[in-house]
């Protein structure tokens, strides 16, 4: 001991406390090193990166800043302004109602817009968070198609009851004659949907004024909420349709087969614009002046037959990534097609699909706003027509459209973040 | 079998529709209201306001015919239309009439199958430059890039009028007047040609207007106006009537006014035939005696409509120039009421 005391001038008989990291390697520093300065090239690109966003932001501070929001034309925007950078913003307080709404909804029903439009948020939540929900919410999902068709258009409460009755009658029938074979069961089901629909007809006609809401046209739906009735009618209507066209254009039976392949092709050859011109000009010849095919159904009809297809084709590339195995071990455990397919391949199918179908959805979404070019007042029609067209307004452009990039942006990426969401929910694999 | 029966349906109903648009007048009484084509939207024309009321000159005429035929001129539908759907919607008969400032022309007149009842605006394409540029004429435009909306008569002007004085252009095809006002002033284009009225509204929106000019050339004939189908005379005399008794009206002196004062008798037999105190002009038409004094009172005569939309007191500030009554050295000229 002492002959080390004597060989080293000094050793410690302690531990050091442990210190903090030098500054360039912790915190702020460490991270600016490693991100923005990791060497020439990074740093030169950072340098040029911020100077254009100093440009940016310091060109467009003084506009947000100096916003008007009160006036009520451009005119008197630029009075207030002077001369100097400002938004005038109040187009966007002043139509605000327009830009939502559209210009023909009557303004003292905007309730009923604004109820389904909460109530569509109850109806999906148990479909998108099926953990923090409870099931028996689904019941409310099935019912609220009907319920929204109420309070958007309006009439009396029986026609979505007997439309809902029509359903049940028909189910009712299919539980009726399902062991005989399926397909007697399918045509009890529309027999039974039909009859119920045509007596209820007469009922509906009978008694219009029962429990009725204002009715309204839907020429008069208009503005964001077009935008949304669009998205969220299509995309529901062409998940279905899409898994069925899949599975059709898996099957061994060539008619069905054929049908779908023909189908699939077809719409997806097509051009969505071009749908919705056929949708609007061309069919308007084939009916009768007065029997008003209403327009925006044959809008949604078109816009479902597009998305159908390509989701059929996402979903046919979630079928095609599933090992052959799962379908043979299916097949030995004595399951039938349908089982098989309900019990193990579409889960796996469907859960490869997310991605594919969650884009699939975007996009529609933002296609909808194409309906403004066949005269509909979407969002982008309103802005594009009636307000660019006002005289108070007419050369309001940034503050507009910013808006409806804002509008779309929200609900867009809100899709895309759930999605991201459920994928790892569902992620079973082992990574 | 469902599939023919439901083919034989829709042609019965196409055979139908034929037979059914002849009596476009007892379609549009038995309806209670008048189907009118307007556009989606050009300033002073034809555009919703903050209530969503319709309001503009096109819009004018529409409620004019409607207060003619159905007493009410409120009882329009008016059906939006763009440059693309608006024939389409007339010749299907989702629209009993079209006022969308659309221009007359040969081969809309004949091939189309259209009859344009009257003209309600003369215009004609011009040129807007910003002053800085330093031209004075059209023909100094050689090599310019010009804004030019698609689809439009226009667009064939803009290209007859550079051929014929053999110059070049580069056009920027554009959709709406709307998309053309920012890149016009961005400097996208050097020139933006549309209709002079359609100049006049956009240049007036600018945050300058002083730095831009207008030049004195007029390339074409642009005759505005509202249209029926073929084939329906009877209905195609009402909407064209309807337009001639707001010109007559002006040119008679009556107003929205005078007109209640007028329309009990005056010593001008033109003003009692046209209110219809004095013989059974609506009559022959198949309406009311006092159809041209509803279509008067809707929003007053052709003068008093060109004011208070278009005219130098709105923003717009359009002078009458051709649009003035032939006796004030204009081209309105309405055929007598007799």
């Amino acid at each position: 001991m002492s002959d080390k005391q004597q060989s080293v001038a000094f050793f410690r008989e302690t531990m050091l406390p442990e210190q903090a990291p030098p500054a360039t390697q912790r915190g702020i520093v460490k991270w600016l090193r490693e991100n923005l300065f990791s060497g020439p090239i990074n740093s030169i690109m950072t340098l040029i990166a911020i100077y254009f966003i100093y440009k940016i932001v310091s060109g467009a501070w003084p506009w947000f800043m100096n916003g008007v929001w009160t006036t009520s034309s451009l005119a008197e925007c630029r009075e207030v302004l002077q001369g100097s950078t400002g938004a005038c913003f109040s187009v966007l307080t002043e139509r605000w109602n327009q830009l939502l709404f559209g210009f023909k909804y009557p303004e003292d029903q905007y309730w009923r817009l604004l109820l389904a439009m909460v109530l569509l948020l109850v109806a999906v939540a148990p479909v998108l968070f099926a953990k923090v929900f409870p099931r028996k919410m689904l019941i409310f999902t099935g019912l609220y198609p009907f319920i929204a068709f109420w309070l958007i258009w309006g009439g009396t409460i029986l026609t979505p009851i007997v439309a809902l009755l029509g359903f049940v009658v028909g189910y009712l029938a299919f539980k009726k004659f399902e062991h005989q074979s399926f397909a007697m069961g399918m045509l009890a089901f529309v027999v039974g949907a039909a009859v119920t629909w045509i007596i209820g007809g007469y009922l509906t006609e009978a008694m219009s004024g029962f429990i009725a809401l204002q009715e309204i046209p839907s020429r008069d739906l208009g503005g964001f909420v077009l935008n949304i009735i669009l998205g969220t009618v299509c995309v529901s209507l062409s998940l279905p349709i899409g898994i069925l066209l899949a599975l059709g254009r898996q099957s061994s039976m060539p008619i069905i087969k054929w049908i779908c392949v023909v189908f699939i092709e077809f719409i997806r050859g097509v051009p969505l614009i071009t749908l919705l011109f056929v949708a609007n000009v061309v069919l308007a010849y084939f009916l009768p002046p007065g029997t008003n095919f209403d327009l925006v159904l044959r809008v949604i009809i078109m816009i479902t037959m597009f998305s159908s297809a390509y989701i059929a084709e996402v979903i046919r590339g979630g079928l095609a990534a599933l090992p052959r195995g799962q379908y043979e071990a299916a097949d030995s455990l004595g399951l039938d097609y349908a089982q098989a397919t309900r019990l193990i391949i579409m889960p796996q199918a469907l859960k490869i699909s997310i991605p594919g179908i969650v884009n699939v959805a975007v996009g529609l979404f933002k296609d909808t706003t194409l309906v403004s070019v066949i005269s509909m007042f979407d969002l982008v029609g309103m802005i594009r027509g009636p307000i660019l067209a006002s005289t108070e307004w007419n050369g309001v452009y940034w503050e507009l459209w910013g808006f409806a990039v804002l509008l779309f942006f929200v609900v867009c990426y809100g899709i895309s973040q759930y999605s991201q969401w459920l994928e790892r929910q569902l992620a079973t694999d082992h990574r | 079998m469902k599939k023919t029966v439901l083919l034989g349906a829709m042609t019965i109903a196409g055979l139908a529709a034929g037979a059914a648009s002849a009596a476009t007048m007892d379609d549009v009484k038995a309806r209670g209201k008048l189907n009118c084509g307007v556009t989606t939207g050009l300033v002073g024309f034809a555009a919703p306001d903050a209530n969503g009321e319709w309001d503009g000159f096109d819009v004018g005429v529409c409620r004019a015919v409607a207060a003619a035929v159905l007493g009410d001129p409120s009882a329009v539908e008016f059906v939006p239309t763009t440059g693309k759907t608006r024939f389409t919607a007339l010749a299907s008969g989702e629209i009993d009439m079209l006022a969308r400032n659309t221009t007359w022309t040969f081969s809309r007149d004949v091939d189309l199958k259209f009859e344009f009842v009257g003209i309600n605006y003369y215009d004609g394409q011009g040129f807007m430059v910003p002053k800085e540029l330093g031209v004075s004429s059209a023909k100094e435009l050689d090599g310019a890039t010009v804004c030019i909306q698609t689809g439009t008569t226009t667009e064939l002007n803009l290209a007859d009028f550079f051929r014929a004085n053999n110059i070049s252009y580069e056009p920027v095809p554009i959709e709406t007047n709307a998309e053309a006002q920012p890149l016009y002033l961005e400097g996208a284009c050097d020139v933006y040609t549309t209709d002079a009225s359609g100049l006049a509204a956009t240049r007036a929106a600018f945050e300058n207007p002083g730095d831009h000019v207008v030049l004195p050339e007029i390339i074409s004939k642009e005759p505005l106006g509202p249209l029926v189908r073929h084939g329906d005379n009877e209905w195609g005399d009402v909407v064209r009537w309807t337009l001639n008794a707001l010109i007559a009206a002006e040119e008679l002196g009556v107003t929205s006014a005078n007109i209640a004062e007028l329309a009990a008798g005056t010593n001008n037999p033109e003003i009692n035939r046209l209110l219809g105190t004095e013989g059974n002009l609506g009559e022959m038409l198949g309406l009311n005696a006092d159809w041209a004094k509803m279509a008067i009172m809707a929003g007053g005569n052709y003068g008093e409509l060109f004011e208070t939309n278009i005219g130098e007191n709105t923003p717009i500030g359009l002078s009458r120039g051709l649009n003035a009554q032939w006796t004030d050295g204009g081209l309105l000229y309405s055929p007598p009421f007799r």
